[in-house]
């Protein structure tokens, strides 16, 4: 094949300039703070800030709420990828765009639009005061702002999923006589598991992580509705940089086991849907 | 056969442009499960049970957050949405968030051009080990990447005593908030100008270097018209990240008021002091640039669609006679 060849000896120019411009780039931006952050951490103490009560109930709120949203994201963003690529009705292509919406509007904009929205008094917060409850300002509203955040991530991973299905299975299914429930059950969902999980890591590695969304709704009381990136946050404006650091590694950690985990989860969905190509 | 193969793996791969196609696959009324759910009337009331659960979802979540920000803003009336867009913190806001935003982008897209061309156009010993670097930003809470900025550039970070000697300080000042903003929306350009490079393939840059065009030429007048709309959406996705910037820019900036407050920190601070109507009105600026943003991605998508299944028609067909690449 010619191209082989030629990927290997590049006739076009720039590379060392452009390979340059990038590397230095990246480093003084990415490896050097990143460096920086592991040298304090192999010098520092710190690591006792783990034992903190409040720090432990802080990070454990956060990785508990940003699961339990992820499957909250899965059941939602399912339901409306299904219906956005099988079914067409007045105001799809709206819909569609408007899925982005989380990613477009800034956190704090986001943020604050929730928290009026469920806030005891007003929008949907009086009509769940009449009911006795309050979302905002509880762990329900981590959750209903991680769920936000969260949800265009599985929607737009399972959409070119749903739309590549290849269609014949379901015919065959049909045609071998199984009803619209089995073959969902046994032949439709299987297939679109590897683009689901992929959606849902995607959600949880965002949600870890975010901050300007939830705490305008979290309400934010130590040992109760108090999310990591917040303690990260309060641990620097009292410059202790060493607790900060130690609380930011963990949430760095369980961000890398999601990248590794994405990566392996599209490995395998990619070798999945190659096979069934062929 | 094995070229078949792999434009029928390319829709799949993609998966940033997730619009790929469907319209026809669905608007299609002998797709097996469409007539298979239409015929019975359980069909169609698990249909329009479907729908109606997902109006609810998005009209919960999507809708109703944008009315709350538009509503709550004029809830006063116009004199006040005025008065709070325009007194001079608001302005002072707006000036130092556009000036963030504008170095950002012309950094971020100079990086982007030459980072996109190095990686789509050559193969080379840690390239992909690059490609996760660049990614990196995205997977980093926006608070994490505050405190790493801390370490480097404060007071006891590596440079911070180097730079404060030198009169220069850059936590809890402009530059950091730059460092801040340009770290969060470093993969955005480069994400998208170097996708479209790939598919795009090199042929036509090799053709003019062999009728003699130099570097800049090629990408002048070969590369950059190919790649202009690509090279928008980056920049127009830079742009509105870099205005909304909050966790990031709120740990490094200091909050002094009128200096080190950008659009996004200035909403926290109105917010915070429960000023709702100006809170809402300053937000429903940067909920403008949110929904521009939407606008051109829905517009790029399309054309990108368009462009992608008439380059895979293009495969096909060179992919139905084998022998002629023989």
């Amino acid at each position: 094949m010619p191209f082989r060849v030629r990927e290997r000896h590049p006739t076009l120019p720039g590379f060392g300039l452009t390979l340059g411009i990038t590397v230095s780039y990246l480093g003084a931006m990415v490896i050097l703070p990143l460096a920086a952050f592991t040298t304090f951490l192999a010098s520092g103490t710190g690591w006792s800030t783990l034992w903190e009560p409040r720090v432990w109930s802080a990070i454990r709120l956060s990785l508990g709420s940003a699961l339990a949203a992820a499957m909250v994201d899965a059941v939602l963003g399912f339901v409306v990828a299904w219906v956005l690529v099988r079914y067409t009705f007045p105001g799809r292509g709206f819909l569609d765009a408007l899925v982005d919406l989380p990613f477009a509007l800034p956190t704090a904009v986001s943020g604050i639009a929730l928290t009026t929205l469920f806030a005891p008094g007003s929008w949907l917060g009086a009509i769940t005061e009449q009911w006795g409850f309050s979302l905002a300002y509880t762990r329900w509203g981590i959750l209903i702002a991680m769920v936000y955040i969260g949800l265009p991530f599985v929607v737009r991973t399972l959409q070119p999923a749903i739309a590549d299905l290849p269609s014949d299975w379901e015919e065959a299914a049909a045609s071998l006589g199984a009803g619209p429930i089995v073959t969902f059950w046994r032949v439709t969902f299987p297939s679109l598991r590897p683009a689901l999980l992929t959606g849902m890591s995607l959600a949880f590695a965002r949600a870890v992580g975010e901050y300007g969304s939830i705490i305008f709704i979290a309400g934010n009381l130590p040992h109760r509705t108090e999310i990591a990136p917040l303690l990260i946050v309060i641990k620097l404006e009292q410059y202790d940089y060493h607790g900060a650091a130690v609380i930011a590694a963990i949430m760095l950690l369980a961000s890398l086991g999601i990248l590794v985990t994405i990566n392996a989860l599209h490995n395998w969905q990619l070798r999945w849907q190659e096979g069934s190509v062929a | 056969m094995k070229q078949s193969l792999r434009c029928l793996s390319l829709a799949p791969s993609r998966s940033t442009s997730p619009t790929n196609g469907f319209t026809a696959a669905s608007a299609e009324p002998s797709h097996p499960y469409a007539g298979l759910t239409q015929s019975s009337p359980v069909g169609i009331l698990l249909r329009l049970g479907l729908i109606l659960t997902t109006l609810l979802i998005l009209g919960v979540f999507l809708v109703l957050p944008l009315v709350v920000v538009f509503a709550e803003a004029f809830r006063q009336g116009w004199h006040v949405y005025c008065a709070a867009i325009s007194n001079p913190e608001a302005l002072a806001a707006v000036r130092l968030s556009l000036s963030v935003t504008a170095l950002c982008v012309a950094i971020n897209t100079a990086f982007g051009l030459s980072a996109a061309w190095c990686l789509s156009k050559y193969r080379f010993f840690g390239r992909n080990a690059l490609i996760s670097l660049i990614d990196l930003p995205l997977s980093i809470s926006p608070v994490v990447v505050g405190l790493l900025l801390i370490l480097v550039y404060g007071q006891h970070g590596w440079l911070g005593a180097i730079l404060e000697r030198w009169g220069v300080r850059v936590i809890f000042a402009f530059p950091g908030i730059v460092l801040a903003t340009a770290f969060v929306t470093l993969p955005l350009v480069v994400r998208e100008v170097k996708t479209l490079m790939e598919t795009e393939g090199s042929e036509e840059e090799e053709a003019a270097r062999l009728l003699g065009a130099n570097g800049w030429q090629i990408f002048y007048h070969v590369t950059l018209p190919k790649i202009r709309w690509a090279l928008l959406y980056g920049v127009i996705l830079c742009t509105a990240r870099s205005l909304g910037e909050f966790g990031a820019v709120s740990v490094v900036s200091g909050h002094i008021r009128g200096f080190t407050v950008t659009l996004p920190l200035y909403v926290e601070l109105l917010y915070n002091e429960y000023q709702f109507s100006a809170a809402f009105a300053v937000a429903s600026l940067l909920t403008g640039v949110g929904l521009v943003t939407l606008v051109v991605k829905t517009v790029w998508q399309h054309r990108i669609n368009r462009k992608l299944n008439r380059g895979q028609d293009c495969l096909f067909e060179e992919a139905s006679f084998p022998c002629a690449s023989k």
